[in-house]
């Protein structure tokens, strides 16, 4: 072989490695558009691939749908964004996330399941007047309790709190929480509570669920939906609960700082604790941990108590995070292919099915009829609470500055959980973080 | 041959250069623009000048991710050279099962740092636990964790490098000196570190560079807690990316601020060790 074969055969194969890495390829456009999903969630990531799969067997329309690593979805996000098939149709966190990308939301009021919103109050206005997110669910969340544990508490003789009808308020909770821990070796389990999972990532129960129920109340007697800075009037509050949370646990309050979410919700399933904070989402996990003893009908919530005045009359905090939008920045016929698709979901019969039973969505939609709610337990049981006439505690933490601010939060708790911060160091990172961060968004 | 291989350079450094340039030179003048601008996704960027790197000197977290880096910095190069240095040393002697022992000490580089991370932290958190206690308790557990990660990771790879130095000391000179009566120490002193400078400035500069570029090793073992207190720089720049709203402009800022510490340290360092490095 010549010498100038063999360079030119060594320049050919060097240009292939280089190109190669280049070779990615973009869908061709089709005439009636596309609709490309940005899922959120990973536990429910096979679930909408068959749902694209059936849209595109019965409209013939193509559905992509990626979804994002937990806890990834800003930035992939914006890395999908930033490319030529951008995301059709998207999720957005809340009012804040909507400051973050109102660039790419189209406005959505002229859509026709916007009309069929049972609460319109539940949808992201702009200050146009626009509407730019949608719910595609709401959910709830509270203290789950294995019904089963606490029969057995209630049977001891010498149990203090009798029924649960008894616990109305945080100081009927406290008992109830106080004594089942004391009596925990003769109900066989190891906490009242499961682990107060303060692992950084893994607190976001605390930083932002539980946090919810302070400012929730102080937004209230304020009488404002968002505040620039806020006074944490009700710290006392959420101290009451939190203590709760870690003081009458299945782990040692020095320790939480190793747990993450999964491992309390496995010790609930197992059956080691009685209760734990988590949202109708988490009947999943529960249902799918290997060797779990806890039995579908006796997975029931209690709404979170922790003093705030008039709370007996106060159900679960109900509410929406992540809202759909669709891409304003895409082609007309492709917005027009992801508001048919969502049209589809919403009011077809199998697009409803879809929503109801594969996905266990409880939709906000007036399309939806009565007997089209999903069945499992949580949700059952989120609904009987809505039901009950109680007025839901609205979610105001979409209303929280930032991610960062959470984690500020989120750290400062588990810092105070094994006694390196004191409670008015955890006051002055949620008012200082929360007027910092504020001020950063203006 | 000289004349043969200018003809040929741009032919067969081509491919090269497109790589670099496509994958290195763009992305990196596209971030120095970017940090500059105030943007969501990069392609729908607003230019605001030297905002974003105002907000960079006022932010604590900034500061403070950078002075815990230096610290790691310095530590870690200390440490993980000395004892790849030693092992080196054990290791090129006529000793039994030299290959394997170098397999053996290698072998820890082939795990990614995400792995790494997350299997010291069990282990850590597994023996603290004894003492009710986990790696989150104090920042400095999260220094000496990242210390002892860090450590087995890199003593594999810059050993190799060492031991590549120390077979190249010509056994003349280390006779000569025998002759002459060196003790082992002086051997090693006097003859043997001046004759790999080579490889020290390989192996600092490779140290100090990962060191400060730090990331999953960072985010696997502590994610920066509690608070902020063990994030590096790298972590610390993503935070900002990504979890304040509209402050991707200020993570691209505190980015563009980095690599020019890092280039600088690198000049510095490799410019002094050079002056050092003798012909063999």
């Amino acid at each position: 072989m010549s010498k100038k074969l063999l360079s030119a055969l060594l320049i050919l194969t060097a240009s292939f490695t280089t190109l190669v890495a280049c070779g990615a390829s973009e869908d061709t456009a089709s005439d009636s558009g596309s609709v490309y999903y940005l899922n959120f969630k990973p536990e429910v990531a096979e679930l909408w691939n068959d749902i694209a799969e059936k849209y595109t067997a019965e409209t013939g329309v193509p559905v992509k749908v990626v979804t994002a690593a937990g806890g990834e979805y800003e930035s992939t996000l914006k890395s999908e964004m930033a490319k030529k098939g951008a995301p059709t149709l998207f999720h957005i966190n809340g009012p804040m996330g909507y400051i973050s990308w109102q660039d790419y939301c189209s406005d959505l009021s002229a859509v026709p399941f916007y009309d069929t919103l049972t609460d319109k109050s539940l949808a992201i206005l702009g200050e146009d007047g626009g509407v730019y997110g949608l719910p595609l669910a709401i959910e709830g969340y509270g203290i789950i309790y294995n019904e089963a544990i606490l029969d057995k508490y209630f049977a001891l003789s010498n149990a203090k709190v009798k029924s649960l009808a008894e616990v109305t308020n945080f100081d009927t909770l406290k008992t109830l929480a106080e004594d089942i821990q004391a009596n925990k070796d003769a109900l066989g389990i190891e906490g009242a509570f499961a682990a107060t999972s303060l692992l950084p990532g893994e607190d976001w129960r605390w930083q932002t669920h539980l946090l919810n129920m302070p400012i929730y109340g102080e937004f209230k007697d304020k009488g404002v939906n968002d505040l620039d800075v806020i006074e944490f009037t009700h710290s006392n509050e959420f101290k009451n609960i939190f203590d709760l949370y870690i003081n009458n646990s299945t782990t040692t309050p020095t320790l939480l700082s190793a747990k993450g979410v999964m491992d309390s919700m496995a010790e609930f399933a197992l059956g080691q604790a009685a209760m734990v904070q988590n949202g109708n989402w988490a009947w999943g996990q529960i249902a799918d941990i290997p060797g779990n003893t806890v039995k579908a009908e006796d997975v029931k919530f209690l709404p979170i108590y922790t003093g705030l005045e008039g709370e007996e009359n106060l159900g679960l905090p109900i509410g929406n995070e992540n809202y759909l939008a669709i891409n304003s920045q895409t082609s007309e016929l492709n917005q027009q292919a992801t508001i048919d698709f969502v049209n589809w979901l919403l009011t077809s019969e199998t697009g409803k099915n879809e929503m109801v039973n594969t996905l266990g969505n409880i939709a906000p939609y007036s399309t939806f009829s009565d007997d089209e709610k999903p069945q499992d337990p949580l949700a059952q049981s989120l609904l009987t609470h809505m039901e009950n006439g109680k007025p839901s505690v609205t979610w105001v933490f979409p209303m929280f500055p930032s991610q960062t601010f959470k984690n500020d939060v989120g750290a400062s708790l588990m810092e105070y959980a094994q006694g390196t911060k004191t409670w008015a160091d955890v006051e002055s990172t949620v008012v200082d973080g929360w007027a910092t961060q504020k001020a950063l968004i203006k | 041959m000289e004349k043969y291989l200018k003809k040929q350079f741009a032919i067969f450094a081509l491919p090269t250069i497109l790589a670099f340039a496509l994958a290195f030179g763009i992305p990196f003048l596209t971030g120095l623009y970017l940090s500059f601008c105030e943007f969501t996704t990069v392609t729908n960027a607003k230019f605001v000048g030297l905002d974003n790197y105002r907000q960079v000197f006022s932010d604590p977290n900034f500061i403070n991710a950078f002075w815990f880096t230096v610290k790691v910095m310095l530590v870690s190069v200390l440490t993980v050279n000395i004892f790849a240095f030693l092992l080196a040393l054990l290791l090129t002697q006529k000793l039994k099962g030299t290959n394997l022992f170098r397999t053996v000490f290698f072998m820890p580089n082939l795990i990614g740092g995400i792995v790494l991370g997350y299997i010291w932290q069990s282990i850590i958190n597994g023996i603290l636990v004894n003492f009710d206690m986990t790696m989150l308790m104090d920042s400095s557990y999260g220094f000496w964790g990242l210390i002892m990660v860090v450590n087995w990771q890199y003593i594999g790879y810059i050993m190799i490098i060492y031991i590549a130095g120390l077979q190249n000391v010509s056994t003349s000179v280390l006779e000569a000196a025998d002759i002459d009566g060196a003790t082992s120490l002086q051997k090693v002193f006097r003859i043997k570190l001046p004759l790999i400078m080579t490889s020290i400035t390989i192996a600092l500069f490779l140290t100090i560079a990962n060191s400060f570029k730090m990331f999953d090793q960072n985010l696997a073992l502590t994610n920066g807690g509690p608070g902020n207190q063990t994030s590096m720089l790298a972590l610390d720049i993503y935070n900002t990316f990504y979890d304040t709203i509209g402050f991707e402009g200020v993570g691209q800022a505190k980015a563009t601020i980095f690599f020019i510490v890092v280039a600088a340290i690198a000049v510095v360092q490799v410019f002094i060790t050079r002056r050092k490095e003798v012909e063999n």
